[in-house]
């Protein structure tokens, strides 16, 4: 075979790296200077991150992001999983039925979501705000959950869940000890996904909040009118956190496989 | 053959549809403590779903489960004194081999140093001493199988159901698990219900063999009995092989079949009554053909190992007979029966 030039893919590569990360480095070399201007560096500090601890109304939004984003989390990874183990005991037509009528939240544009939700809120006069926030976002989070639940459901013998039964497990026994284990990455992907569809939702939490409840996506959409490094702060630590919980998400599992591995080779010597 | 003590189990009636398609049609069988029985038949003849029923899955369409005398047939399985030994072991691959065997114990809440002991005492049973920590997805078909065994008896059940639990092993190890299966069965001193398929399993260990055909049950009875005084054709036809002839009860320890009289030591026909005679084919003796009534022409031989098998053809059809002695083909033979070896059962319906 014919040795390929080597120099092209990887400038390629390299240019798509780029292309992704530099505004987001040029953000966070931002976020530490010391003037105002978004042009030109003049220095480190930390003065805007000291702003941003002491803006009462930003770190309001984070608190609203985050607790509605475990809330969500926690409430959709609840619902979708026990509505995807349903569906794969309900009868075929209706399963694939409701499989279909479960991706038309995924496929719909946002703002459609968004302005369906604001107008069904209005009509029924529900107060808007942190509720309908919360509700909103447990909506368009349940659908990733079962999308990402369901085959896992699928991939289980049910022959366990009857040998659960048979050693004397009643039926929300065997969920939890043995159904729910089994499903267990299927739930992680699903909280994972719901996670941060929830935390970084605009478009739906713009319309259906109300009674000035906003997240971060809102108060960094509304500081943008006027420049404010402290948004370059706001979002560096946001991604600080993200790429923790990323390095969590995959650090972890594979460290806790390479420490099973070599107790099992411990074992066979 | 072990001592059986009461009736345990008893299913009165037992029906069972699944759609519109009958599985079970009026099963009445007694299970006692302490018997090894065995369901035996063909692949949806009805002998898992009988199980099923027993072990608390399936509720019958009809009829009664007595345990002790007691309707359980809508108990659920998890409050039933009957564990199961899955057909693919079911084990839980999250959790350890310890960790398996003391699910049930868990689940009851038992006091952890009485768990310990009795996981101990049950994997040192089963001959999986050490294995504790093992993962159980790693384990061979072998030991997942004791795992299952362990996992089921530790909880101390009545009864233990076990549903063709050695079909995933290869023949040799097969062999080795009836023979410890069949001697933890006696160690534990409970009653077990085995199905399966095969007839050499079935015979080798069970106490009873309650051999199934299309939901029905065709005979009960000890291994012995079953192989040797089968009541009707599939039963002959199922267990071992067997020449099957019909013929005619002239009386009592007379019969009648390819033109010749025979005697033999059933009793209580009717005279003249239309039945079929199973011949073993280990049971037909050669002779030289002046010797004997039947006389045919060997067409085949055929080496199988222990044994040469022959088709001798006569004027009426076509023997097959098991023998030691080798034979050429195209000889012409005689052939005698013992009255012992001459079974005559009813004729069956068809």
């Amino acid at each position: 075979m014919k040795k390929r030039k080597k120099g092209f893919p990887i400038l390629y590569i390299v240019l798509c790296f780029l292309f992704f990360y530099v505004p987001i480095l040029v953000m966070m070399v931002f976020s530490f200077n010391s003037s105002r201007s978004l042009t030109r560096f003049e220095g480190f500090s930390l003065h805007w991150y000291e702003q941003l601890l002491a803006d009462s109304e930003i770190m309001g939004a984070v608190s609203v992001s985050v607790s509605i984003a475990a809330l969500a989390t926690i409430i959709s990874t609840v619902l979708g999983t026990l509505t995807a183990i349903g569906l794969s005991k309900t009868r075929r037509v209706l399963k694939e039925w409701l499989l279909n009528v479960n991706n038309l939240p995924i496929m719909n544009p946002d703002i459609v979501t968004a302005i369906g939700l604001m107008i069904l809120f209005s009509s029924m006069k529900f107060d808007k705000g942190y509720m309908t926030m919360l509700l909103s976002h447990v909506l368009f989070c349940t659908p990733y959950v079962i999308t990402s639940v369901y085959p896992k459901v699928r991939q289980f013998d049910d022959s366990l869940a009857n040998a659960a039964m048979d050693l004397g497990a009643s039926p929300f026994q065997t969920l939890i000890k043995v159904i729910v284990p089994c499903i267990k990455p299927g739930i992680f992907a699903g909280m994972l996904l719901a996670f941060t569809m929830s935390f970084d939702d605009f478009v739906v939490s713009y319309f259906v909040t109300g009674n000035g409840v906003q997240n971060i996506s809102i108060i960094v959409y509304n500081m943008t009118k006027r420049t404010n490094p402290t948004i370059n702060a706001l979002s560096t630590i946001v991604i600080v956190v993200i790429l923790v919980a990323l390095l969590i998400g995959n650090v972890v599992p594979m460290l806790a496989n390479k420490k099973k591995n070599g107790r099992l080779k411990e074992e066979e010597r | 053959m072990a001592d059986m003590g009461d009736c345990i189990i008893e299913l009165r009636g037992i029906t069972k549809n699944f759609d519109d398609q009958q599985v079970l049609r009026g099963i009445d069988l007694n299970i006692y403590e302490n018997q090894f029985l065995t369901l035996l038949g063909p692949s949806g003849c009805g002998k898992t779903t009988i199980l099923r029923i027993i072990a608390g899955f399936e509720e019958p369409s009809k009829g009664e489960l007595l345990f002790n005398g007691i309707d359980i047939a809508k108990v659920p399985p998890y409050k039933r004194e009957i564990n199961t030994v899955f057909q693919k072991y079911a084990l839980f691959p999250f959790l350890n081999v310890y960790d398996n065997v003391a699910f049930g114990l868990n689940i009851k809440k038992v006091d952890k140093s009485v768990i310990h002991q009795k996981v101990q005492k049950m994997l040192s049973l089963v001959g999986l001493d050490g294995f504790e920590k093992r993962d159980v997805t790693l384990l061979s078909g072998g030991q997942q199988q004791r795992v299952a065994i362990a996992r089921a008896l530790v909880n101390e059940p009545k009864v233990l159901l076990l549903d063709e639990p050695l079909s995933a092993l290869d023949a040799k190890l097969r062999k080795e698990m009836q023979g410890e299966l069949k001697k933890i069965q006696q160690e534990v001193g409970i009653t077990f219900i085995f199905v399966t398929h095969d007839q050499e399993e079935a015979l080798s260990m069970s106490d009873t063999v309650v051999v199934m055909n299309d939901g029905k049950i065709q005979q009960i009875g000890t291994p012995v009995d079953i192989y040797n005084e089968p009541e009707n054709r599939f039963v002959a036809d199922f267990i071992g092989e067997s020449n099957i002839i019909e013929g005619n009860m002239i009386r009592d320890c007379l019969v009648k079949f390819d033109g010749y009289e025979f005697e033999c030591v059933d009793k209580g026909f009717k005279e003249n009554e239309e039945i079929e005679v199973v011949l073993r084919p280990e049971d037909i003796e050669i002779v030289a053909p002046e010797q004997a009534n039947l006389v045919g022409e060997i067409i085949s031989s055929v080496f199988k190992g222990v044994h040469y098998e022959l088709i001798v053809k006569t004027a009426q059809r076509e023997y097959k007979i098991h023998t030691t002695d080798i034979h050429e083909v195209g000889k012409k033979v005689g052939m005698v029966l013992d009255k012992e070896d001459i079974h005559v059962m009813y004729k069956m319906d068809y």
